[in-house]
């Protein structure tokens, strides 16, 4: 922790990450307005006092949209990555500790799932599944856990070799035991950086699924769906596409950040 | 080791069937078919027709059997032709009997994005090495700090909206750049050495834009591995022996350092050959992630499994170059590898 | 200094909109008529076929449409005209159409056009393997032959009303080049020879599709020399071709004409607007076959519970119309005579209250189920908004309405072909024949057909009926009037809006009418024209 309060950007992320999270959390008691109240007395209005960021397409109060919607991208953001993690660990751990077939054969399954663009596995699903926020939080963390199996696997195979393993499994501690108590407490820095990534791949996607219509569906915001709303007004309704871009922007870097920086800190610890 | 590649090789065969298996069921997992889309809401086009159409595609057959079918063509190498009533070869162009040519869809997709890619990882690779190799000499200083931010905000910034604000500020406020196509208008009269500057120029806010996602993975790629080096015995020897600084760090400690991004080029093959769907339809630019999205939508099934199979040969070969170099170079990159 | 220089830049996005590299050209100035000249469009998808029979999709008729020419077309009032036929002759008992053909007329490859072109495509049309989706109305025809080479005849067992407008819509191939061919899967497609004002020059695929005048239209060579419609996908791209002036026409949304143009003087100079009466109309349509959809008094309270005007203001910006009958508003066929329902959320609570719903939490219940249902509607952001609207209104009076979006294909197969849902915001277009058979009549429910809502009044079938068998325009006009009030009365639908045409056209393009007439702003294309001092230099681009 130390280490991460004196580098700066990861401070600085850690930060951004702690306001951003209290902001969503906080929503319904910041917010303004209702954030589906519709008034078309005032459609597109730029930022004033009454609408700091301005309202979009049907009057709906940007500020309040945006805040509800930092809610909506984080928890996708997180409980995909949730998802991806534990599948990550299960299948590592077994693939690197069993070693022999089954770990080619989760291997294997790896590589397949790499070879299948990620955005078609996204769109069948959705279309099999109908669009709702929990399917796209079940699709991205269902397509996105190949990263950390191998990540676990390598991590453990390398654990492996050492003595204090060795040691563990000839006092006879058994698998689970052995997985758990040395082997994945062990393996916890890199996997707490690639589940902090993750939020930010995940943020990013949500934004993508959006541009592509596929995202949360309205009257629901998201900064992925607010901002694809906005692209169209770009030259005009600036206000409607800058807030959420930066809020990606700023959400996203400061998890690379803070990644980063506890991926440095990790590493000198090793 | 050859041993090992010929089971990786064998292996590949049920890999690709595996794949094609789940590709072909996860398309038809997505309720519709070809039928579905143009004329499914014009009520001059009746559901009889659409059935008989859908006889023609062999789409009344059972899902097996369908795979089947598309089994046996493609083991003949025949990747077939689109359900769409252009009916293009989805591959390669195939003459009638007159000697006119239909172009193949990934021929003509393939090209376009391949030189993206091919400049894009270009780009990033060369970038990168010199962002990472800075970034690691002023390890925690300034230069450092202010490089990772700045492949981080690459990294952050949603792709479509930057886009578009470049293309409004840069095409639109101010005529510097075209602003989407892959040519200007009146191309064909021009000389090839204009023919080239107007393409590159078409070409310059597309790649910009994927190379910015790209930079932050190698560039810190090569910053950490050089941090990793500069820390061993041997350059600490080098430097000991009082080696002029930057010889150090140029000959010994990138050479050290630049192995890996072997594997991580064996990575990126598969994708070489995928274009992403929201730059291709910005810029108006006829590549394969475009091919893949609309083949998706309109359920065009041969389109899609041989877009997919293609990219999973391209995958399996990646991944087992990547593995190659892998095992070939340090066993201690493991770790950074599985980012 | 790479940071300073991103943060710099962006700041120069929002705060630097000055430097226009056109110099003020005064796009208002008159000229003469004169030929040549490029004309640059752009479509969001590229042409699959231009054998239209074959395609079905709407740029591949964009495209066809300008190459091709069917027996009869609609004049600027959308009365037909001769098209290749130059006169027309229905028999008294309405079972057979003869045609008679314009002499000397040619391809573009210079064979003459004769009656054996138009046998050709008919019988192309109703071949049971030819892959197209429009044959059924083609199959119609009992018998078709040529007299000689210029007068065709076609033979139907039944009087059918809408045969003139199917002849209308099917363009006429040349037999020369395509009785040895298969027609799925020809060249031609890709390739064609046609009669109308242009000819196919160039085709880059995914990029650009060039066409040049025909020498040998048979309306006479039009004024434009080329025409050069891009792919662009993304509309906001278009957008910004359109006002970096590399496009010179587009459909514009209704944000960007009431919106982006009123401020930007620099825009103003060098585009103009045009707003004409669009071709289609949305609607929110029930599952009859569902409960509470079967009970009338449901459907009219959600129908007065739903604010049309404040739909057409918030989604429309103002541009759309409410419409009482599914035809054009001011054409022919539209029924004037419909007294328009209100918005009157209390007339609504009283209907719900007279079907014995009551309130209990604020949301309506019978029987202990609440009143609350599902509206789906397709990926496209003008219905998407037009639910969110209803929605609202609904919640007001007390009826839970939730929304889902759903891609195309899914929801044609997933929801609509199986009768799986219970409302929907939708679309149809707005024919120029008043035949809407495929549409209401209640044999039209099977999957994939087209009366998907389960609509099924007996007094309308047999209006349909008498509709499609009737020719007389006067009586035609009487039946279809009775259709479209019982229709109003039924409310199976409620018809939301029927937004304009907006588009938006670059000045220098001259001969643009400024009223656009019935049959739409482009009807007179063949007449348009760019002065020479306002022709882009292509070269310099």
């Amino acid at each position: 922790m130390k280490k991460i309060i004196k580098n700066p950007l990861a401070l600085a992320g850690l930060i951004i990450i702690l306001l951003i999270a209290i902001l969503a959390l906080f929503a319904s008691y910041l917010s303004p307005y209702d954030p589906n109240y519709i008034d078309i007395q005032s459609i597109l209005v730029s930022p004033n006092k009454q609408h700091i960021m301005g309202t979009d397409a049907l009057g709906r109060d940007v500020f309040s949209r945006m805040l509800h919607g930092a809610q909506i991208s984080l928890l996708v953001g997180i409980v995909a990555v949730g998802i991806s993690t534990l599948i990550g660990i299960v299948l590592g751990s077994i693939a690197g500790f069993y070693r022999g077939i089954t770990d080619t054969l989760i291997m294997r399954l790896v590589d397949v799932m790499l070879s299948i663009p990620s955005f078609f596995l996204i769109l069948a699903v959705i279309a099999f599944l109908t669009p709702s926020i929990w399917n796209i939080m079940i699709v991205i963390g269902l397509t996105s856990w190949m990263g950390v199996t191998r990540l676990v696997r390598a991590e453990f195979l390398s654990l492996k070799e050492r003595d204090f393993i060795l040691a563990a499994e000839t006092i006879g501690a058994s698998d689970l035991r052995i997985i758990l108590t040395h082997l994945l407490p062990n393996s916890l820095g890199p996997i707490i950086v690639s589940t902090v990534l993750g939020v930010a791949s995940a943020v990013l996607i949500e934004s993508g699924l959006s541009f592509l219509g596929l995202g949360v569906q309205a009257p629901t915001a998201s900064w992925g769906n607010i901002l694809t709303d906005g692209k169209e007004y770009i030259q005009f309704a600036w206000w409607l596409s800058l807030f959420p871009g930066l809020a990606i922007l700023i959400t996203v870097l400061g998890y690379n950040l803070l990644g980063e920086g506890l991926r440095d800190n990790f590493d000198q610890n090793t | 080791m050859l041993k090992y590649l010929l089971k990786r090789i064998l292996w590949m065969i049920p890999m690709l069937i595996g794949i094609s298996l789940i590709s072909f069921f996860i398309m038809h997992l997505a309720p519709g078919d070809i039928t579905s889309n143009e004329s499914a809401f014009n009520p001059k086009a009746s559901e009889e027709s659409r059935q008989k159409l859908r006889e023609m595609y062999n789409l009344d057959k059972p899902i097996l059997v369908q795979y089947g079918l598309w089994l046996k063509r493609i083991a003949k190498l025949d990747f077939g032709n689109s359900f769409a009533s252009h009916q293009r070869p989805v591959l390669w162009q195939e003459k009638d009997k007159n000697g006119n040519i239909k172009p193949g869809l990934i021929q003509k997709a393939l090209p376009i994005t391949l030189l993206i890619n091919l400049l894009t990882i270009f780009l990033i690779f060369s970038i990168s090495i010199v962002l990472g190799t800075i970034a690691a000499i002023r390890k925690n200083k300034i230069p450092d700090r202010l490089i990772t931010l700045f492949v981080f905000v690459g990294f952050a910034i949603p792709g479509f909206w930057l886009a578009l604000l470049l293309m409004y500020s840069l095409g639109v406020s101010n005529q510097i750049l075209p602003i989407s196509g892959l040519h200007s208008i009146g191309y064909e009269q021009m000389s090839p050495i204009t023919q080239f500057i107007d393409m590159l120029k078409h070409l310059i806010l597309p790649v910009f834009i994927s190379c910015l996602s790209g930079l932050a993975g190698i560039s810190l790629y090569v910053r950490n591995g050089m941090i990793e080096i500069l820390n061993q015995d041997f350059i600490k020897t080098a430097r000991a022996k009082g080696l002029y600084e930057k010889k150090v760090i140029f000959v010994h400690t990138l050479k050290n350092a630049l192995l890996p991004l072997i594997t991580i080029l064996g990575l990126s093959i598969p994708g070489l050959i995928g274009g992403s769907v929201i730059a291709e339809s910005i810029f108006a630019i006829p590549g394969m992630g475009k091919l893949f999205y609309d083949a998706v939508l309109m359920r065009d099934f041969p389109v899609v499994m041989g877009i997919l199979t293609i990219g999973s040969i391209l995958t399996l070969l990646g991944n087992l170059i990547a593995d190659l170099a892998y095992a070939w170079a340090d066993p201690r990159i493991r770790r950074g590898l599985s980012k | 200094m790479r940071l300073i220089l991103t943060s710099l830049f962006f700041i120069c996005l929002f705060g630097c909109n000055k430097s226009q590299t056109e110099d003020v050209i005064n796009f208002d100035e008159e000229a003469s008529q004169e030929s040549g000249g490029t004309l640059t469009n752009a479509m969001i998808g590229e042409p699959n076929n231009l054998i239209a029979m074959i395609a079905g999709d709407g740029a591949s008729s964009a495209i066809a449409g300008q190459i091709f020419n069917s027996l009869l077309k609609y004049d600027e009032n959308l009365e037909f005209e001769g098209d290749l036929a130059k006169s027309w002759e229905v028999s008294e008992d309405y079972k057979t159409i003869k045609f008679n053909l314009k002499t000397q007329k040619k391809w573009s490859d210079d064979q003459p056009i004769t009656c054996k072109d138009v046998l050709f495509t008919w019988k192309a049309v109703t071949h049971p393997d030819t892959r197209t989706p429009y044959g059924s109305d083609y199959q119609l025809v009992s018998s078709a032959e040529c007299i000689n080479d210029y007068q065709f005849i076609a033979k139907y067992n039944e009087p059918y009303a809408p045969a003139l407008e199917t002849w209308a819509s099917l363009h006429i191939l040349p037999e020369h080049l395509l009785k040895d061919e298969d027609i799925n899967n020809t060249f031609f497609s890709l390739n064609p020879v046609g009669s109308n004002y242009f000819a196919l020059d160039s085709w880059v695929t995914g990029q650009q599709l060039k066409l040049k005048a025909n020498p040998n239209a048979i309306h006479g060579k039009p004024l434009i020399e080329n025409k050069v419609s891009r792919i662009i996908p993304d509309l906001s791209s278009q957008f910004m071709e359109l006002i970096a002036g590399n496009i010179d026409l587009m459909s514009i949304n209704p944000i960007q004409y009431s919106r982006v143009f009123p401020n930007r003087s620099e825009l103003n100079n060098k585009i103009n607007l045009y707003k004409e009466m669009g071709n289609g109309y949305t609607y929110f349509g029930f599952n009859l076959n569902k409960k509470p959809f079967d009970d009338i008094n449901i459907r009219k309270a959600i129908s007065y519970a739903i604010d049309r005007q404040e739909i057409i203001d918030g989604v429309l910006l103002g541009l759309g119309e409410e419409i009482t009958s599914p035809y054009k508003p001011g054409t022919y066929w539209e029924n004037k005579n419909i007294k328009k329902l209100s918005f009157n959320p209390q007339k609504a609570k009283e209907l719900l209250e007279k079907s014995g719903y009551h309130l209990n939490n604020n949301i309506y219940e019978k029987d202990g189920i609440p009143l609350s249902f599902e509206i789906l509607t397709n990926q496209n952001k003008q219905r998407e908004m037009t639910a969110v609207l209803i929605q609202r209104r609904l919640q007001d009076i007390g009826i839970d309405v939730s929304i889902r979006v759903i891609e195309w294909a899914s929801f044609v197969n997933r929801f609509i072909k199986t009768g799986e849902f219970q409302a929907v915001v939708l679309g149809w277009s707005l024919s120029l024949d008043p035949d809407q058979y495929s549409i209401w009549h209640s044999s039209q429910q099977g999957p994939g057909q087209f009366n998907f809502i389960g609509y099924s009044n007996k007094t309308v079938d047999d209006l349909l009926e008498k509709g499609r068998r009737e020719l007389n325009k006067e009586k035609r006009k009487a039946i279809y009037d009775e259709f479209s009030s019982i229709l109003y009365e039924d409310q199976p639908i409620v018809y939301l809006y029927a937004g304009y045409g907006l588009s938006a056209i670059h000045k220098k393009i001259k001969g643009v009418k400024k009223l656009s007439p019935p049959a739409g702003i482009y009807h007179n294309d063949y007449e348009w024209f760019v002065p020479t001092k306002f022709r882009r230099n292509e070269m310099s681009l």
